[in-house]
């Protein structure tokens, strides 16, 4: 990526927040679930993102703030030159026709009473009636582009008067793309696109995406779980753990050289279809699940399960630290520092006063 | 079994077939399976959402609804016994004690009222009469021990929405192993899982088939998964097994063209040579209510043949173990047989 290109979508510190209450009539909130915990990435326009990690890590929640459907705790979302957490309404509106969303389940994410047609066609009726559309459509031009949408991503236009539950998973799935593709956005939040799909129809679907965005330029954020799909699709790879993105990198360069140990143990757990080479891989496997976001932490996020922790680590979160020019690592070991002799009582005690100096510092 | 050659078969499974009676026809989820487990091995079904791998799985274990499904023929040996012809209360004794079941999704299949205790006791005093519940419990933490539960004296008086989804899946296994069964069917053990959390599972069910013996059968879709822990594998489609071979000789050689369109159109995250596209198998799996008798595969496949749109083809042994479904491994005038009997079989 060149540095003279502007990104298209500018992502700083974002925090997501959702509140726990006690439930009763005054529901005081009694704590947070910290989804996501301050991310901070670019998008440049033409390449695709890929975000991993494991359930629960915050890679949906960080596409629902993005596109506004949750409004952000704090932190601020640049998309196309306009702040989508602080412009007004309509600003917004407007700015988020270029920002489409695919979604994981294509058989909840249908409405069951609606015809493949008004699906497609809802997102230009909301906005032609809204009066957002750059020029108001006529109904003969949506359906021209209805039709023309379905027979892109691969659908026969004759079924456009057929229900969704008429249609198989990947076929639905092709529905979900067309209704994204219905408004010509500028970028795709893909959360989890092909994971309820099968292997062969999961390979059509990639294509599909593929296909598209060289057709009309398009940028991606595509989530998945899975290692390989998520290595194949996308330019850079952002692994998340527990709200937080512990490593960005070139996607090439993620497989090859691993740098956080979890990314590490991640890589080595995602199995290979290929016996010879699965029966000689050295597996890390982690020990215990991934802990809950309840609280707030003081160390590094992934402290509790790391094989290579260190006292340090319990006690201060580490920044990014560069590696190479598109490689970027949350991890202490890669401090340009050397940390690994502090002891527990040095590292708590160091921890105590930077965090008094950071009280002070605000007063 | 090349790996183990003396080991004894504890499972044959013989032309099974199991229809389910709807509305719109009747469903041959499963058409005619063979297949022979061997003691302490690992075998592997693999296939599409819908291509009858779990169906295989229940019908083992006799827990189809019925109706609307139905075990219409072939036989499933345990031991020499056709479990088939069992009473209700002859297969109580071989469900769970003999044969093990893990399902798919450990959110629903443990009791959210009833404590771990009370569930494992349950299974372990339901087939060892002779037991009492101090034993019965003294073995239940002991099997939580095994499956790497911390702490389980402690835990063990939990509820089940109190473990994580890791942990359930393995209070499962131990549950399902309590009773030393010989033969354990997985149907998807870990596609609920996160990926460091299924290594973990997969790791202990590899220790578990090694240290105890246990015959494990293992269904699922990612051929990932089956690559690093089968030995034999089958593959499904539409109701029918279409390919059977050891691990390493499917994934270099193999046979059928779904087979080979299904490990090529997985991305792999270590290869270097990336070009943007992925081979892709066109269509959709059939509907497989009615299906007329040609192979089930013929309309997405690449090597389609006259011959294939009107007869099923015969299973051809192609050595070592290596067995195909398939009109391209069988010679010219066997194929006209058939398609000259098929045509003449339509006409009529």
């Amino acid at each position: 990526m060149g540095t003279t290109k502007k990104p298209l979508l500018e992502v700083r510190d974002l925090k997501q927040h959702f509140p726990i209450t006690t439930g009763n009539i005054l529901n005081r909130q009694v704590g947070a679930i910290r989804a996501v915990d301050g991310i901070s990435f670019d998008i440049y326009p033409g390449e695709t993102l890929g975000i991993v990690g494991e359930s629960g890590c915050g890679k949906s929640t960080t596409v629902r703030s993005i596109s506004q459907l949750h409004k952000p705790t704090s932190g601020s979302v640049i998309f196309n030159g306009i702040d989508m957490v602080n412009a007004d309404k309509r600003t917004m509106l407007r700015a988020r026709q270029d920002m489409q969303l695919i979604f994981q389940d294509p058989y909840a994410s249908l409405d069951p009473r609606m015809t493949v047609r008004s699906i497609i066609a809802e997102p230009m009726v909301i906005y032609n009636n809204r009066k957002l559309l750059p020029e108001p459509m006529t109904s003969h031009e949506m359906e021209v582009r209805v039709e023309d949408l379905m027979e892109r991503v691969g659908l026969n236009k004759a079924f456009k008067n057929r229900y969704p539950h008429e249609f198989s998973g990947g076929q639905r799935q092709r529905i979900g793309i067309a209704r994204a593709l219905a408004l010509n956005p500028k970028i795709i939040l893909a959360d989890e696109p092909v994971s309820a799909l099968d292997v062969s129809i999961q390979a059509q679907i990639l294509n599909l995406l593929g296909d598209l965005q060289k057709e009309f330029g398009l940028t991606y954020l595509f989530i998945a779980h899975d290692l390989a799909v998520i290595q194949h699709i996308s330019t850079r790879i952002a692994v998340m753990y527990l709200g937080k993105i512990v490593e960005v990198s070139e996607s090439a360069q993620l497989y090859d050289s691993p740098k956080h140990p979890y990314t590490v143990a991640l890589l080595s757990a995602a199995p290979i279809p290929d016996p010879k080479v699965e029966r000689e891989r050295k597996r890390i496997i982690l020990t215990g699940d991934v802990p809950s976001p309840d609280k707030e932490r003081e160390g590094c996020y992934f402290y509790d399960r790391c094989p290579k922790k260190m006292p340090w680590c319990s006690c201060h979160i580490p920044p990014m630290f560069g590696i190479t020019a598109n490689h970027e690592v949350a991890c202490w070991l890669y401090s340009p520092e050397d940390v690994s002799a502090i002891s527990m009582e040095d590292a708590l005690v160091d921890a105590a006063k930077q965090k008094t100096e950071a009280t002070t510092g605000k007063k | 079994m090349s790996s183990k050659p003396n080991a004894k078969a504890v499972l044959e499974v013989k032309d099974l077939q199991t229809y389910f009676k709807t509305d719109a026809g009747i469903v041959k989820a499963v058409d005619g399976v063979s297949f022979t487990v061997h003691e302490g091995e690992t075998l592997g079904i693999v296939g599409e959402s819908g291509s009858g791998k779990s169906v295989t799985n229940l019908s083992i274990m006799r827990l189809i609804p019925s109706p609307p499904g139905r075990i219409v023929g072939g036989e499933i040996l345990f031991e020499g016994i056709d479990i088939l012809k069992l009473s209700e209360s002859e297969m109580r004794d071989i469900r769970g004690d003999k044969i093990s079941m893990i399902f798919q999704d450990p959110m629903t299949s443990l009791n959210p009222f009833l404590k771990i205790s009370t569930q494992m006791i349950e299974t372990i005093r339901l087939h060892n009469s002779d037991m009492d519940r101090k034993e019965a419990l003294e073995r239940s933490i002991e099997m939580l021990k095994l499956v790497g539960i911390p702490s389980p004296e402690k835990r063990i008086y939990s509820y089940p929405h109190q473990f994580s989804g890791g942990m359930r899946q393995r209070v499962m296994i131990a549950q399902a192993l309590s009773c030393n069964a010989q033969v354990l069917l997985a149907d998807e053990p870990t596609t609920a899982l996160d990926v460091t959390i299924q290594a973990q599972i997969l790791e202990l069910i590899k220790k578990i088939n090694s240290k105890m013996g246990t015959a494990v059968i293992l269904v699922t879709h990612d051929l990932g998964v089956v690559a690093g822990m089968c030995d034999k594998v089958c593959v499904m489609y539409a109701g029918r097994i279409v390919e059977t071979a050891l691990t390493e000789e499917l994934y270099t050689n193999p046979a059928h063209p779904y087979t080979e369109g299904l490990i090529r159109s997985v991305p792999r995250m270590d290869t270097k040579n990336k070009d943007r596209r992925l081979f892709s198998i066109e269509g959709q799996p059939p509907n497989v209510i009615d299906l007329p008798p040609c192979c089930p595969f013929h309309p997405r496949c690449h090597k389609a043949m006259e011959v294939c749109r009107h007869a099923y083809p015969p299973k051809k042994d192609l050595g070592n173990h290596h067995e195909v479904a398939c009109w391209l491994y069988l010679d010219e005038e066997t194929k006209t047989k058939a398609l000259q009997d098929a045509i003449r079989e339509e006409k009529a």
